[in-house]
């Protein structure tokens, strides 16, 4: 990570656009006039240094705009280059999608392996072993399942059952398009396996009455914290820093997390896009970013924003700010997010059982 | 139009017809409608717009302003302009050829036309965007020639422009249409008779003819063309400060929990049906302004 | 039709106007679209029919036209009344809700939606007292309807808006000197003047409605078989990575929808056509 390599900028790009332009010229009016403008745009933008662009899911902003400036300065001292780290935040699997259609990420951080695994499979810009180039499952930092309720938990949610208890309305997003969905539906499903000793049927009926009990389905988890801000709700099945979100930030009066007996351990990778930061000269200061995510001082930023941390001296020192909590592992009880896919989320899988019609 | 009337609803009397009392509904149908139209109305646009202002200004004033004059606000904003600015122009001349070539002539096929020039409405904005993906993004059709030739088109400007040419594309040309069909071809062809070039009788004739609906479009078009956010959503890329436009950067600023700033970039956006009164008052000045034209009185004077 | 164009012939400019507007259609909208054809031509036919057949799917099919169909149709009769009363009336503050119309298309469609539902949800300033009532809103298919009828509004209103402008005080007088009532007046001389266009409106507000996304994924709930829409559909078989299984079904909305809007302009072409001969049924 201490790499003093001279790197090249992203000269080659500019001098190529103005060939490009003059090419298309002879094609659509109205393109070549709009990519005047974006390189004119673009010109402007990055006249000269390093950028990355690091493509995560939503609840990354409040962690990665912090890393991004400690990260900043930190590379500065070190190599004397100025580094600008460019955000782009949207559901996971949009995101993985927009990189394989070419938006030209440097780094992805996702909030599913799966994501990262479409991303290899369908464009090739990454080795199919991806996972397994950075320490933890290339997994920095993690984070689990738990409850948020209103002040006084009000209709006594003590663990997974009293979801699906009648009369309790529960918030959840869509697991078919939101990736932090999928793992409160593998956590419920989890529970369930670890109590009744892998008894499939059992768990698949706790499943199906818990999202009985769903009034609402949103398309994302933001979407979802904002129905249950606005009222709607008994429990917010969500992220644990999320969670913690939540409540400092919008209410320690009105919410309160209940952590269950049993949950998912949520692993949100990280991975250098290779072609393309090779694209950019960027793989150097690329790969020392994700690298600085697992050092003391990144993992206290994750830390701070509610990421469980990787390192243990790190996680022994905010060990008070995270419950105690049974956790298992993906890998654990669905053979990995391939199976897990399949059987779950795929068109016909569990899920969409519960949602069919029983007339 | 500025004169002081009295607070009770009243027909609008054109200066050369003047009134009488049988075409128009008694006070009592006046209020009744009107009073249901602002009912409506009220449920469906006050109500919203309200809440959005309510919002943005919760926290007062100086967030409100500190929230508008942030820089990623500010590229924003100059990005949504940009789009506006290269989208509005082209249909708008798309839009006038079109209605002229529809509404002046009868050829075969014409339903099928115009048909073809609605179906940007029904295409939904996430296949808007996503279209536009399967053509020229990396796994598309022209991608790896666009890759070669290092030009990019989605998740850059280009192909947020050609998103929202899309998305916004049959507007001018659908306010036309139906006006340019009820109003015929009689003054067109009075003046070409008299010699006027094909030209002049668009611009003296026409043009004066169809201001109405002409502005209407090019209104609703920029509308469109600075609130769009399903499909530039898919083709931006989401790169902060460089591909965001203003309705995304306000679904950041959202999901932030920014909530103040989020409704003060989105009154920016509703402010632009402020901006819309202003540019018609200057349109209606300008109307009695020109009102001694001598093609005015065509049928065209209400 | 051969008379028609023989007695239109003196206007010029047709060979231009129509080549430069297939031109751009075909560039903007047709080739853009084709890529839609072929990705969901990859898949077989089995494969076709059984993702744009499947209950869910049809179950959303039914809700996305019913929906829409009803927002286009509470637009239309609301629109002309808020069209007829901006034209024709005087009262304070008309300047304003005249302004106001447009506010659908401005405001990012995922702000309306954050907004509407914040009025409709059962804890909303509106939602609350018709939970009162035991009518639900946000979050059941009257939200949906809701939504839809915000953003097509603007449609209806300004096609309207020029056509009633534009009509002739003349043909009011000469009916009101004949006796007609004002009522007659507007059904039988007004109405079918102003129907094309109230068409047009329907037809663009029903078109808009059909494809909508970003405000109706926060109000309606997005639960299967009940409130979810085709676009929400699509969008969740992009999300698993099915391009072909979201072009297929993008590729049938098309279909129906560019069938449905034929009917109409078909309908509208031939009722214009029998007003130009003086057919209209007068009854």
């Amino acid at each position: 990570m201490r790499t003093f390599w001279p790197t090249p900028l992203r000269k080659t790009e500019k001098a190529c656009k103005g060939k490009g332009i003059s090419l298309f010229a002879k094609g659509r009016l109205f393109i070549v006039a709009a990519a005047v403008l974006s390189g004119l745009t673009a010109g402007s933008g990055h006249a000269a240094d390093l950028e990355l662009l690091n493509v995560s899911y939503d609840p990354t902003r409040e962690l990665y705009q912090e890393f991004n400036r400690v990260f900043c300065e930190h590379w500065k001292s070190e190599t004397g280059q100025e580094v600008t780290v460019r955000q782009s935040h949207g559901g996971a699997g949009k995101q993985a999608r927009a990189v394989i259609d070419g938006l030209e990420a440097d780094v992805v951080t996702l909030a599913l392996a799966y994501d990262v695994d479409a991303i290899s499979e369908k464009a090739g810009l990454i080795p199919e072993d991806w996972q397994s180039r950075l320490p933890n499952n290339s997994c920095p930092y993690t984070s689990t399942i738990v409850f948020l309720v209103r002040k006084g938990n009000p209709k006594d949610i003590r663990d997974w059952p009293d979801l699906a208890k009648p009369g309790v309305a529960v918030i959840t997003p869509n697991p078919k398009t939101s990736g932090g969905a999928r793992w409160n539906y593998l956590a419920a499903w989890g529970y369930a396996l670890k109590q009744w000793d892998g008894d499939a049927s059992k768990a698949r009926d706790l499943v199906a009455r818990i999202y009985k009990n769903v009034p609402v389905l949103d398309t994302g988890a933001r979407g979802s914290t904002t129905t249950f801000l606005r009222g709607i709700g008994d429990v917010f099945i969500s992220w644990e820093n999320e969670a913690l979100l939540a409540v400092n930030k919008l209410g320690k009066d009105q919410f309160e997390i209940v952590v269950p007996s049993i949950s998912i351990r949520a692993e949100p990778p990280v991975t250098v896009i290779d072609k393309n930061a090779d694209k950019h000269g960027a793989r150097n200061v690329a790969q020392a970013y994700l690298e600085f995510l697992y050092t003391e001082e990144g993992q206290a930023i994750c830390a701070k924003h509610y990421y469980r941390p990787a390192l243990a001296s790190v996680a022994a020192k905010y060990a008070s700010q995270f419950p105690n909590v049974e956790l298992f592992s993906i890998e654990e009880l669905f053979e990995g997010w391939d199976v897990a896919q399949k059987t779950h989320f795929a068109e016909g899988g569990t899920f969409d059982q519960i949602y069919q019609p029983t007339r | 139009m500025t004169t002081h009337r009295k607070h009770t609803p009243q027909p609008v009397d054109a200066p050369n017809a003047p009134p009488l009392v049988a075409i128009t509904e008694s006070a009592p149908v006046r209020c009744g409608l009107i009073g249901l139209a602002l009912i409506f109305l009220s449920l469906f646009l006050f109500l919203p717009l309200i809440a959005v202002f309510g919002n943005a200004l919760r926290n007062g004033i100086v967030p409100y302003w500190e929230a508008i004059c942030a820089p990623d606000t500010q590229s924003a904003l100059r990005l949504t302009l940009l789009t506006a600015g290269v989208a509005v122009p082209l249909n708008l001349v798309f839009g006038v050829c079109a209605s002229w070539a529809i509404a002046k002539f009868e050829f075969p096929g014409k339903s099928v036309l115009i048909t073809l020039i609605d179906l940007p409405f029904t295409v939904s904005p996430v296949i808007s965007g996503a279209i536009f993906v399967l053509l020229f993004g990396a796994q598309g059709a022209m991608g790896p020639w666009l890759a070669a030739h290092d030009i990019k088109i989605v998740f850059a400007a280009p192909g947020i422009i050609m998103a929202t040419v899309f998305v916004t594309f049959p507007f001018v040309a659908r306010e036309l249409i139906p006006l340019m069909q009820s109003q015929g071809n009689d003054d067109e062809e009075a003046a070409l008779a008299l010699g006027a070039s094909g030209w002049q009788t668009f611009l003296r004739i026409t043009l004066p003819n169809i201001r109405w609906g002409l502005l209407y479009g090019v209104i609703l078009c920029t509308a469109r063309a600075i609130g769009e956010f399903g499909a530039v959503s898919v083709v931006s890329g989401h790169i902060r400060g460089r591909t965001i436009t203003t309705p995304l950067h306000v679904e950041i600023l959202y999901n932030e929990y920014n909530f103040a700033a989020a409704f003060a970039v989105a009154s920016l956006l509703a402010a632009v049906s402020i901006a819309t009164l202003a540019v018609k008052k200057i349109a209606e000045w300008r109307t009695e302004e020109s009102a001694v034209g001598p093609f005015e009185n065509a049928g065209t004077n209400r | 039709m051969a008379v028609a164009s023989r007695h239109r012939s003196i206007i010029p400019g047709f060979g231009l106007t129509l080549g430069f507007t297939i031109m751009y259609l075909s560039l903007i909208v047709l080739i853009p679209l084709s890529t839609l054809y072929f990705k969901a031509a990859t898949l077989s036919w089995s494969e076709f029919w059984h993702t744009v057949a499947s209950a869910r799917a049809l179950a959303a099919y039914r809700l996305s036209f019913g929906a829409s169909a009803l927002a286009a149709s509470i637009n239309t009769i609301f629109g002309l009344l808020a069209a007829w009363v901006l034209v024709r009336y005087r009262f304070p503050g008309k300047a304003l809700v005249d302004a106001v119309v447009d506010l659908p298309f401005a405001l990012p469609t995922a702000v309306a939606g954050i907004s509407l539902t914040a009025l409709y949800a059962p804890t909303g300033l509106l939602g609350r007292r018709f939970e009162a009532g035991g009518i639900k809103i946000a979050y059941a298919y009257p939200g949906v309807v809701v939504a839809l009828t915000f953003i097509g509004l603007p449609f209806v209103v300004r096609t309207l808006q020029p056509v009633l402008r534009d009509l002739n005080p003349e043909i009011e007088e000469a009916a009101a000197s004949l006796g007609a009532t004002r009522r007659q007046t507007f059904l039988k001389v007004l109405f079918p003047l102003i129907f094309p266009a109230a068409l047009t409106g329907f037809t663009l507000a029903f078109a808009r409605a059909l494809g909508e996304y970003g405000s109706v994924v926060f109000i309606s709930g997005n639960m299967p078989m009940r409130t979810e829409i085709v676009p929400l559909l699509i969008m969740t078989k992009l999300e698993e990575y099915d391009y072909a299984g979201a072009t297929a079904l993008a590729v049938s909305m098309l279909a129906i929808s560019f069938t449905l809007l034929l009917c109409i302009n078909l309908l509208q072409w031939w009722t214009r056509r029998q007003q130009h001969s003086g057919l209209w049924p007068s009854q």
